[in-house]
């Protein structure tokens, strides 16, 4: 179907697009035109159309990861026009669409830019530390087997509610990229969030907060100074209350002396 | 060859306890000098990653995305079944079983079957245990919905995110493992050749996806739990990288393929809206709980606004046809019934493909807000794309490949006929048969990879000696050779068409031609031009860059030349099977009323295919189905 039969014109899109050829290779802008774009093409799509182009021309095409164009893997990531994801509400860069765009706009796109996040090609990114921070102790301690009964412990709705909001995260690191420090507070936050409010992640509350925050300094995030900048980037709409309550389970912790580290630092 | 698959006699009840008793034991001292190398980190490998290593295996992970939590697990929305009979509505064991055999249209192994609807329980409880914030009720207890083709509510949900929730669950385990040590991860690294040593599958060579180096890893077993193969079709509800090269490789060093015709189309997506569409988006099925399917009754009427079509004329056909389960009917008999709809002329939206999913009806009984809190952000999900309010007017929907039932055969342990390989969640063919149930792949996945890998890769190791094979081994060696000599020749070809112009190519021929309605005519067509597109993609793709580097469109010719390949076995074996059953249904075996035809008389069999080399037929192996507690029946969902 052309997009003349969906009753809407095509578009052409200037695109000034961050292309660098490894971690350790300079980079620079260059631009591209995105031609015969519809409404309905999403914005990775519109991407696609312009690697096949220089695919055809001989040249490489740009690196950006995705995979599953629906807004729930956190593999996409981009900053567009200097917002990380585009800046739609609650929308990941797959499910952005063109429509948001007109003919003749002018696109900057480049990858999240974060101490702990190296550049590996173009707008791919290394988010190992993210990883790395749940490896740290992002988890409940529960051997495969050997565990109650699921109804055994009944827990408030809102509680569950309320674990679920946080667990929403899709781990894409856009509130990273959006900080001006870099922090991961949203993302460790709302880990951390989602295990306090549950009966299950009671036992090892004090030492997680506390492995969690040594582990986002050694991974070269910074520290908050409450701009809420992530809140605003973040695709799923995580709310900055679970940083409150990282904060407050840290303290928790530190009364508890279960903290060998420093505590977050205010500004 | 008549295939055996292992599976334990006597009491179905009985079967998994005895068989877990037989199964030999891994002295727990000597554990760790076992290497289980875990391909795939999505529900099934990153459940086994983290079980196998809890138990003191020395464990390997390795998944092409960035993370594992990335795997394609990820976009599961609707919810995993679990015969808890917590609302007392007549569950059981029995009765998940029964369901599952059904509803697979005969064609699963009924042990394997049984053991899954048992293991079922203890997922429930394993995911709550780890923080997984299941919905609840006020009361505070596990809140469950009814799914398509189930008469009880079993199905276990977190919001419209059960699969990243239970994804979660499983990644955390994990990562709790790598940080114990016992668990290596390797991210952004895909594998693309089974190593295989005295008839034994030794190890796997890789190519880490940033540097492009091309590596083996040797162990002592292999897990593959690399999801499915629908991407076959190039539109489909799987993410961008799902492949079958995986698999595929491994039936290249003798492993076989079962029943890889058997794939599901699911009802329930958005429709496509144009030619440059990179992905098909799927709209949870539990929409249809409260969601009626209707097209006009008039060809005239497919262009009016819908709620300018009075009641009288629309086609209620799913509640019209199947007046028991109506909206609810089975993924295999809701995707038809939309297509003949379609095919009927009676289609709306672009191309005339499409069928209203409405929840007038439900707004006006439950008001708004139940529905916003059921289903907003599918709502949400539905108008990024199509810029259409659901709650105003409603949804199109088009089914779209989802899943595959087929993958590679397996025996009651989970191990292919390669001793030393293991073959978890959608990869292998096992418990769905024809066709899989709602919410029972995430089922699947976690049953295979917490509570049957760990017990059966024992009865394997106990016997095998630790360490055998060297990376230095010549097998090794050839392997990481013939993997290097494929990307040249990719890199070499220098031609004129992209990867994706190729893929583009091969999907519609296959939908075309081996999608939702197969015929004689049809795939013997899709035979013929299959082998004809390969070639010219051998001459003529076009891969920019180089080996030694970040380079996706290098990936992607790997994946799309394995595709190639494959889509012929999986048009083979639909031609072979002449019946009609589940996701299969050739346009020649149906009954008057168009329900599909079944030939239990010569085809209650899996089929395993052998690859024979190129240019070789594939050889036919059979695995009889026995059905002893189940009757053979047909199938009806009236
Ligand atoms: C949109 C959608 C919704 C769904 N909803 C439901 C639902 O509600 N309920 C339900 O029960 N089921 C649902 N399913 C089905 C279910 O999600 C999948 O069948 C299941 O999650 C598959 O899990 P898996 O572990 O087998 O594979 P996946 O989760 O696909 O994981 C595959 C893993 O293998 C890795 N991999 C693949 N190839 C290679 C390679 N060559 N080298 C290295 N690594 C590789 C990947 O990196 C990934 O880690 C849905 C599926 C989709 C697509
Ligand atoms: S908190 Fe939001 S922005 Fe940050 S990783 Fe999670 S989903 Fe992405
Ligand atoms: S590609 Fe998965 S969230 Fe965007």
């Amino acid at each position: 179907m052309s997009a003349q039969a969906s009753g809407h014109g095509t578009m052409n899109i200037k695109l000034i697009v961050w292309r660098q050829a490894g971690p350790d290779k300079p980079g620079n802008f260059e631009t591209y035109e995105a031609k015969g774009i519809t409404p309905h093409h999403s914005f990775l799509e519109m991407l696609d159309v312009v690697n096949e182009d220089l695919i055809k021309q001989g040249k490489d095409p740009i690196t950006f990861d995705h995979d599953c164009r629906e807004g729930i893997c956190g593999t996409c990531s981009a900053v567009v026009n200097g917002v990380p994801h585009g800046g739609q509400k609650r929308t990941t860069l797959c499910q952005l669409h063109m429509r948001k765009f007109k003919d003749g706009d002018s696109i900057y796109l480049e990858p999240w830019r974060a101490r702990a996040f190296p550049i590996i090609r173009d707008l791919m990114v290394d988010r190992g530390a993210l990883d790395r921070l749940i490896q740290a102790a992002g988890w409940i301690s529960c051997h495969t087997g050997g565990v109650p009964d699921g109804n055994s412990t009944p827990i408030a709705k809102r509680d569950a509610d309320y674990a679920m909001d946080a667990a929403e995260c899709i781990g894409c690191g856009a509130c990273v990229a959006a900080c001006p420090n870099g922090a991961a507070m949203l993302f460790g936050g709302a880990k951390v969030a989602q295990y306090a409010a549950l009966p299950q992640g009671q036992v090892e509350a004090p030492e997680r907060v506390a492995a969690m925050i040594q582990a986002m300094a050694e991974n070269g995030f910074g520290n908050c100074s409450n701009h809420y900048e992530c809140q605003a980037a973040c695709p799923k709409g995580i709310d900055v209350k679970f940083i409150t309550r990282l904060n407050r389970e840290f303290y928790k912790a530190l009364v508890l002396d279960k903290v060998g580290a420093t505590p977050p630092k205010k500004s | 060859m008549i295939l055996d698959g292992k599976a334990p006699t006597g009491r179905i009840e009985e079967s998994w306890d005895k068989h877990r008793f037989e199964l030999k034991l891994v002295n727990p001292a000597n554990k760790r000098k076992y290497k289980v190398l875990v391909v795939g980190t999505g529900l099934a490998g990153a459940s086994a990653a983290a079980s196998l290593g809890e138990l003191g295996y020395n464990v390997e992970a390795f998944c092409y995305q960035d993370s594992p939590r990335r795997a394609h697990s990820i976009a599961a929305q609707g919810g995993i079944n679990a015969a808890k009979n917590y609302p007392n509505d007549g569950d059981s064991i029995y009765r998940l079983f029964y369901d599952t055999i059904k509803g697979g249209d005969f064609r699963a192994r009924e042990a394997d079957v049984w053991r899954l609807a048992q293991v079922s329980n203890n997922i429930i409880d394993q995911c709550v245990a780890q923080g997984v914030p299941f919905a609840r009720d006020y009361a505070g207890y596990l809140d469950t919905r009814s799914f398509g083709g189930a008469q009880v509510s079993r199905t276990f949900y977190a919001r419209g995110q059960t699969g990243q929730q239970l994804l979660l669950g499983a990644y955390t385990a994990l990562s709790r493992q790598i940080k114990a040590g016992s668990v290596k991860l390797f991210p952004r690294t895909e594998m693309l050749d089974l190593v295989v040593v005295d008839g034994e599958a030794k190890g796997i060579t890789v190519r880490d996806l940033v540097t492009g180096e091309i590596r083996t890893h040797v162990g002592d077993a292999v897990v593959l739990a690399t999801g499915g193969y629908v991407n076959v079709f190039y539109l489909s509800t799987n993410a961008m990288g799902c492949s079958v090269t995986a698999i595929w490789k491994a039936a290249k060093k003798g492993a076989y393929f079962a029943n890889p015709c058997f794939t599901q189309i699911h009802p329930t997506c958005i429709p496509q809206a144009g030619d440059y569409q990179s992905k098909l988006t799927l709209m949870s099925e539990s929409l249809r709980n409260d969601g009626r399917v209707w097209v006009p009754k008039k060809k005239e009427d497919c262009n009016k606004p819908p709620n300018e079509i009075g009641e009288d004329d629309r086609d209620y056909y799913l509640e019209r046809k199947y007046p028991t389960f109506g909206n609810l009917a089975p993924r295999d008999i809701s995707s038809r019934a939309a297509k003949e709809a379609c095919d009927d002329g009676r289609g709306v939206g672009p191309g005339g493909r499409g069928v209203y999913l409405d929840f007038a009806a439900s707004i006006k009984r439950l008001g708004e807000n139940v529905i916003r809190e059921r289903y907003g952000n599918l709502f949400e999900m539905y108008e990024r794309i199509t810029d259409e309010d659901g709650y105003k007017q409603p949804m199109r929907i088009y089914p779209a490949p989802h899943y595959s039932m087929g993958g590679l055969w397996v025996d009651y342990n989970l191990m292919s006929n390669i001793p030393g390989l293991f073959v978890l969640g959608e990869a292998n063919f096992s418990v769905h048969g024809a066709n899989r149930l709602g919410a029972s792949a995430l089922m699947q996945g976690l049953a295979d990879g917490y509570f049957v890998i760990p017990y059966t890769i024992g009865g394997y190791l106990a016997a095998a000696k630790p360490g055998k094979v060297k990376p230095d081994h010549a097998e090794c060696l050839k392997s990481i050779a013939d993997v290097q000599e494929t990307e040249k020749k990719l890199l070499g070809v220098n031609g004129k068409r992209t990867v994706t112009e190729f893929m583009r190519e091969l999907g519609s021929l296959m939908w075309n031609n081996v999608g939702m309605g197969r015929s004689e005519a049809s795939l013997t067509e899709a035979i013929q031009k299959i082998p004809a597109i390969r070639e010219e993609f051998w001459k003529n793709v076009k891969v920019s860059g180089g080996g030694m580097e970040t380079n996706q469109q290098l990936e992607n010719a790997g994946r799309t030349a394995d595709f190639f390949e494959f889509s012929e076995l999986l048009a083979r074996d639909a031609l072979h099977r002449n019946e009609s059953c589940g996701g299969h249904f050739r346009e020649e075996y149906q009954y008057p009323d168009g329900e599909a035809k079944r030939d239990d008389a010569n085809f209650c069999y899996v089929a395993a295919w052998e690859l024979k080399g190129a240019g070789q037929e594939p050889e036919l192996h059979k695995e009889p189905l026995k059905f002893e507690n189940v009757h053979l029946a047909v199938r009806s969902y009236k």
